[in-house]
């Protein structure tokens, strides 16, 4: 027959074990749920829009790279001499994987949030709200973790890889996603119509035009330089580049430590912010 | 199973559950009825552990939803009011995933979907998107969906509105079987059909109180008469006759279309209305239902005016 409760249902059972353990109340240790689903749910989506995230750097790559570098020839890194492809190319892999994971974080988010109702659909389950923001960040992550790699891809076909040091980008370009996609799920969980989401769009233009992407900062006023330190894609910008051009230093751990620290924030903020929405 | 006591939610400065006493017992099918607005939902949410009350208390399965949300929710099944179900994915995958966020795997999973597909009578529909479903198709889902981790106790909010009466019926007979499977069921309605089909027991509320509680039979007995005598003399007499009527039956309501009459006697209340001489357009002798229990204790007035 269809049901019996004589006995404690494997569901149930599965729960009371989980209920022993700190910070039950919030995760079940299941975030890999709302990832199967987000993998069952992308078959169904168009392709298209998925692809346009790998299309759009290389764009960028070919128009500036290499339109824009034919006039300027090289610059110098660290000492030496580069070439203008070579030298936007991880940067552009930095804004990918965080633009890919804001796609998701954002817009997606939003919509499954407000329309779909999926978040509340999980929280009426025994999952819990760490669940569900490790999930989906977890998922955001990893479309701007593909968008990074297919970009490496690209790049080290182009010939602009100029050392193995260069594939530690796509490790950095996972913890930018994260970050990124942690942040951005927070601010999402805030907004309250889509109207209000295109104003992050706004926000990302001039972020992605002037964090050192095309030129180094050091064409702005002191003061200026240091606002822009302090902004994410500047941070990933370096990131990423001083690990293309083989640079370690000081510099690279304040990096990793400023995006360890954005991603735990965010994924904190989130979880409460869904226990707000959707536990109140 | 359930036991609430003084339950309350209030959102700044309406209170939308304002101190509700019940308990349901295990196997029990228990009834929230009520008119839009009554606090039914809200008080589902809550039941549900996804709402915090306020304050009161409230226990489930003999937990505490606000510190053991998640334990308690596992052997909870919610079908809420408006479906929710997952329209980027199948039928068959709504289920799969559903059982996944309980944490369980796909051994456990695969014939139990078999089960639930085969009750919810959608094995056709398997790999169909749930956007081609019909309204009744979904809603059957949404409860399938509901029995993924064997729930003890199923909380179904309205769950036939919207539905045509061939729906509706085939629902009906699926939460029947389901209740005599030992399944706890509570359930919010505002149809009075389906709250005498489908509830041994039932509170009804109004404004966030519980007005009155009891079986449906009982509450008919207790706050209606054994029938209701509906004439209609025209919209424009109906005031007039009534007012020479006042003496019979045991209680006299005056609409604007019709006049009802409650009564023990109805067939033998209606020959003496029309022995007086007064011959109704239209008149009918029915027996009192939970509707007239409903109206009296919730009023005729719009819940929304």
């Amino acid at each position: 027959m269809i049901t019996s409760t004589v006995a404690v249902s494997a569901a149930a059972a599965i729960a009371e074990r989980r209920a022993r353990r700190p910070g039950a109340s919030i995760f079940a240790g299941r975030a890999h749920a709302p990832i199967m689903r987000n993998a069952y749910a992308l078959r169904t989506t168009n392709a298209l829009t998925f692809l346009t995230g790998f299309v759009e750097p290389v764009i960028f790559l070919v128009a500036f790279g290499y339109g824009v570098g034919g006039l300027i020839g090289s610059v110098e890194v660290n000492g030496v001499e580069v070439s203008y492809a070579a030298f936007i190319a991880p940067a552009l892999l930095a804004s990918s994987a965080m633009s890919g994971a804001l796609m998701d974080a954002t817009f997606n988010v939003f919509f499954k949030m407000h329309y779909m109702r999926i978040y509340q659909t999980m929280m009426s389950t025994s999952l819990g709200s760490f669940d569900v923001a490790l999930g989906e960040i977890g998922w955001a992550m990893l479309r701007g973790a593909a968008y990074a790699v297919g970009f490496t891809v690209v790049v080290g076909l182009a010939g602009l890889l100029t050392s193995w040091w260069a594939l530690l980008m796509i490790p950095a370009a996972v913890l930018i996603a994260f970050a990124f996609a942690s942040i951005g799920m927070t601010i999402t969980s805030y907004m309250r119509s889509f109207h209000q989401l295109n104003w992050l769009n706004f926000f990302l233009l001039p972020l992605f035009l002037f964090s050192g992407t095309f030129f180094p900062i050091t064409l702005y006023p002191e003061w200026l330089q240091s606002i822009i330190m302090v902004t994410p894609l500047w941070q990933a910008i370096a990131m990423t580049r001083s690990l293309a051009f083989g640079i370690f230093d000081g510099a690279l751990v304040v990096h990793v430590a400023y995006f360890l620290v954005l991603a735990a924030v965010g994924l904190v903020l989130t979880s409460r912010r869904l226990e707000a929405l959707f536990l109140r | 199973m359930i036991r609430a006591q003084g339950l309350t939610k209030r959102y700044d400065d309406f209170v939308a559950v304002d101190g509700i006493d019940f308990a349901v017992e295990r196997g029990e099918s228990f009834g929230i009825l009520g008119p839009n607005g009554a606090g039914k939902s809200t008080t589902m949410r809550m039941l549900g552990a996804t709402l915090q009350r306020t304050s009161g208390d409230l226990m489930i399965l003999g937990r505490d939803p606000a510190h053991e949300g998640p334990t308690i929710r596992a052997h909870l099944g919610v079908v809420p009011q408006q479906d929710n179900l997952d329209t980027e994915l199948t039928v068959t995958e709504n289920l799969y995933t559903y059982g996944r966020y309980f944490g369980l795997p796909k051994s456990y999973l695969m014939p139990r979907i078999d089960e639930l597909l085969a009750f919810a009578q959608l094995e056709d529909k398997r790999s169909a998107k749930v956007d081609a479903l019909s309204g009744g198709m979904k809603r059957r889902l949404t409860i399938a969906r509901g029995l993924v981790n064997e729930p003890s106790i199923l909380l179904l909010d309205e769950p036939t509105t919207g539905l045509d009466p061939q729906a509706r019926h085939v629902l009906w007979d699926r939460l029947f079987r389901l209740k005599e499977t030992g399944v706890t069921l509570v359930i919010t309605t505002h149809y009075m059909d389906e709250a005498e089909q489908l509830c041994e027991r039932l509170v009804v509320m109004d404004g966030g109180r519980i007005v009155a509680e009891g079986a449906p039979a009982a509450l008919i007995r207790e706050h209606s008469t054994r029938e209701v005598v509906e004439v209609r003399f025209g919209s424009d007499r109906n005031a007039e006759v009534a007012a020479q009527l006042g003496d019979i039956g045991e209680r006299l309501e005056v609409l604007p279309d019709r006049i009802l009459i409650y009564t023990d006697a109805g067939e033998a209340d209606l020959q003496r209305i029309v022995a007086r001489g007064f011959m109704p357009v239209t008149s009918l002798v029915r027996r009192a239902s939970l509707e007239d229990v409903f109206l009296r204790l919730t009023g005729r007035t719009l819940a929304d005016e």
